[in-house]
């Protein structure tokens, strides 16, 4: 039905776009495996980190992969700001009202960037990163490309800090235990600002990569976050491989299932396989719980 | 006696009542019906500024120079005694019941000789419901929902064309193409966001298509907020179309065609239908990589070079709302003028003659700043003489480029392809 060049192609956006969706998901994995608490501002982080390299190049004229330290130190600072002034008040409070401060967030910062920044659809011009490299009639966006190789490398270095350093095995013991973690000596509140921390600052790693060759607006956020919330949950709950994983598995579905079956489906692809991932293994693909 | 006071006095608050109404009026008063507020604001004001200027010019007399209709007498409408045509502005907020109940009040309360409005579609419907039950013309000049003149109303006029028209428009300069430019078409893909806009347009798309025998090779339906619509062009690729039919709000738009040249789609011709291919911002965050898109649309200021008085009209526009004329804005303009001309014609504020005058109302194409072949109205109340018109990005610039006794640009057929460009 479909050459294979078109099919080789379609793979490989797939791949790329599925890297995308696992570095906004692993923030999101990781906060819910440190706290059990779901961030739904997450998208709207997401459009703070993209909104700061536009910032940064339209104002500066700093190319969004310069600016990509700044973007995720910024975001880190909100990551922290965020457990502080939120978080911190709420960890006692019923399930619901978690819920609704996070949700109560996410509605502020997008009317905040909407008023300051106007609805308007913005783009980086010519960044550093543009254009693509063909071979053989496939192609491949070079902004895309870069994305996923330092989506990979954040992976492995996050990977790295958890499991092998002295800090990522407190956050680990944790996210286990927190009243043993305490006994132990373990500061749980600088644990959770430091978990807060990290996993926003993903997003603004994420948020400068996507920024590369995405439209900008206040209410950007918002499908990429309603992705990043199905790889989580079938990657399973607080798994940091399990949630790159699930996100390359939602760039395939969703590319493949466009292209062979009909692309106004292909979202619900996606969902068909998170929902029976939550009806056979409900703890996901690599959950603990 | 106190009975005879009574009744006297009685006699005296009605005749109140039903003096002001049966005494001729000095002025004419139109009722204008915009959103004034809410989220299309800009709109109604745009609007309001351009009915100013008509005002202006008919009132004062002071542009003699212009070929605008009613622009040369002495000032005001000489066939009912140099009277001043003077509006009363209402605002609907967008909201259908309101437009219905400001329609009201404007009749009732405000005793105006006709209704002008309303923009949306929707209030345009209930708004005119009311003038046709009070029996007062409802002229409209720029709503596009081809059902509000198929309703059979008496009273309803409309100045602009409906959304058919500018996918005839569209179909019309293919076929054009065709025969002037010996191009050969045989296939069509249409791709549409999928709601009500989306689904409406490619609805009429593929009708037509049908009718000019051009064979649907791909149907794509796409969300708005897509994250990605790598599937759908790659689609469009496989199935390789003659001529691509988009249609999109403008986040899409900027999607689409960033994911075209990244995935290196090369369509012969891409023929969109206006709103996001037309939006200042897809202009804004693509440059040039928008070049060669065509777009139907209803006003480009390019028109300038058919009808000089344009640029002049344009200026004093600007001066007033420091923006260039719009689709909407130019619409209204003229809107404006075909009834006020009506209502000269008729030498009354009488419905019954100011409706027999918009009936027989025939305006010549010089006299228009719109690219259209005049104003007659059919029996529906339709202008019959409205023409859609196409433009197409060069240089990161629209043009018009259809009809061709129009185009400012020749049109680029085909489109260069991606490793083509610069």
């Amino acid at each position: 039905m479909y050459s294979s060049e078109i099919i080789l192609q379609t793979v490989i956006s797939g791949l790329l776009m599925g890297c995308i969706y696992a570095l906004v998901a692993v923030g999101l994995c990781l906060i819910w495996g440190l706290m059990e608490i779901v961030n739904f501002a997450h998208g709207e982080m997401l459009m703070l980190g993209m909104f700061t390299s536009f910032w940064m190049f339209a104002l500066y004229h700093i190319d969004p992969i310069i600016s990509l330290p700044l973007c995720m130190v910024l975001l880190f600072l909100v990551g922290v700001a965020t457990y502080f002034l939120v978080i911190k008040k709420i960890l006692k409070a019923p399930f619901l009202a978690q819920i609704l401060a996070t949700f109560g967030l996410g509605i502020f910062l997008r009317y905040l960037a909407q008023f300051f920044w106007t609805p308007d659809f913005r783009m980086i011009k010519n960044p550093l990163l543009s254009g693509r490299i063909g071979f053989g009639g496939i192609f491949v966006g070079i902004p895309e490309l870069t994305a996923s190789v330092i989506t990979i490398a954040s992976f492995a270095l996050l990977y790295w800090f958890i499991n092998k350093t002295e800090i990522g095995s407190a956050l680990l013991a944790t996210s286990e235990d927190r009243e043993a973690a305490s006994l132990m000596g373990i500061n749980s509140d600088k644990m959770f600002a430091l978990g807060w921390g990290i996993g926003v600052g993903c997003l603004g790693i994420a948020g400068a990569l996507i920024s590369n060759f995405y439209y900008i607006f206040p209410e950007v956020g918002f499908p990429f976050a309603l992705i990043a919330y199905v790889a989580v949950a079938l990657g399973g709950f607080g798994s940091i491989p399990g949630s790159f994983v699930a996100g390359i598995i939602i760039g395939l579905v969703e590319f493949l299932g466009g292209l062979f079956i009909a692309p106004a489906f292909k979202y619900t692809f996606v969902f068909i396989i998170y929902l029976l991932v939550v009806f056979i293994r409900p703890q996901g693909l690599w959950g603990r719980y | 006696m106190k009975k005879i006071f009574g009744f006297g006095l009685i006699l005296i608050v009605l005749l109140f009542f039903i003096l002001p109404g049966s005494l001729p009026a000095a002025d004419v008063k139109i009722g204008v019906i915009y959103p004034m507020s809410g989220p299309v604001a800009q709109a109604g004001i745009d609007d309001k500024h351009a009915i100013e200027l008509a005002l202006d010019i008919i009132n004062t007399g002071k542009y003699k120079h212009l070929n605008l209709p009613l622009a040369k007498s002495a000032g005001g409408l000489p066939n009912l005694g140099g009277a001043k045509v003077i509006v009363t502005t209402a605002d609907h907020q967008g909201k259908p019941d309101l437009g219905l109940s400001e329609a009201e009040r404007l009749i009732t309360q405000e005793k105006v000789a006709a209704l002008l409005g309303c923009y949306h579609s929707s209030v345009t419907e209930t708004a005119s419901m009311v003038a046709e039950r009070m029996k007062v013309p409802f002229f409209n000049p720029e709503s596009s929902s081809p059902k509000l003149t198929r309703r059979g109303f008496k009273w309803f006029f409309r100045s602009s064309p409906h959304d058919e028209t500018f996918s005839e428009g569209m179909f019309q300069c293919v076929q054009d193409l065709e025969k002037k430019r010996g191009a050969k078409f045989k296939t069509i893909a249409v791709m549409y966001e999928d709601t009500l806009y989306g689904k409406d347009s490619s609805r009429i798309e593929k009708e037509l298509a049908a009718k000019a025998g051009y064979k649907v090779v791909a149907d794509i339906p796409y969300r708005r907020s897509a994250t990605s619509l790598t599937s759908e062009v790659q689609k469009l690729k496989a199935a390789n179309p003659d001529i691509f039919f988009p249609t999109s709000y403008a986040s899409d738009a900027i999607l689409l065609c960033k994911t075209s040249k990244d995935l290196d789609y090369n369509p012969q011709v891409i023929m969109a239908q206006n709103a996001g291919h037309t939006d200042p911002s897809f202009v804004e965050a693509m440059g040039k990589d928008i070049d060669g898109i065509c777009s139907r649309t209803e006003f480009s200021l390019d028109l300038a070079k058919y009808k000089p008085m344009l640029t002049e009209i344009n200026e004093l526009f600007k001066k007033r709302s420091g923006r260039d004329f719009s689709g909407t804005s130019a619409r209204c303009f003229v809107g404006f003028f075909v009834l006020c001309d009506a209502i000269n014609r008729a030498g009354s504020t009488a419905p019954e003659a100011i409706r027999g005058a918009l009936v027989k109302t025939n305006i010549p194409a010089d006299q228009l700043i719109t690219p259209w072949r005049g104003v007659k109205f059919d029996e529906t109340g339709q202008n019959i003489l409205v023409d859609a018109i196409v433009i197409q990005y060069q240089g990161a610039k629209p043009y018009t480029v259809w009809p061709f006794n129009l185009a400012s640009k020749e049109m680029i057929f085909p489109i260069p392809k991606w490793s083509e460009r610069k």
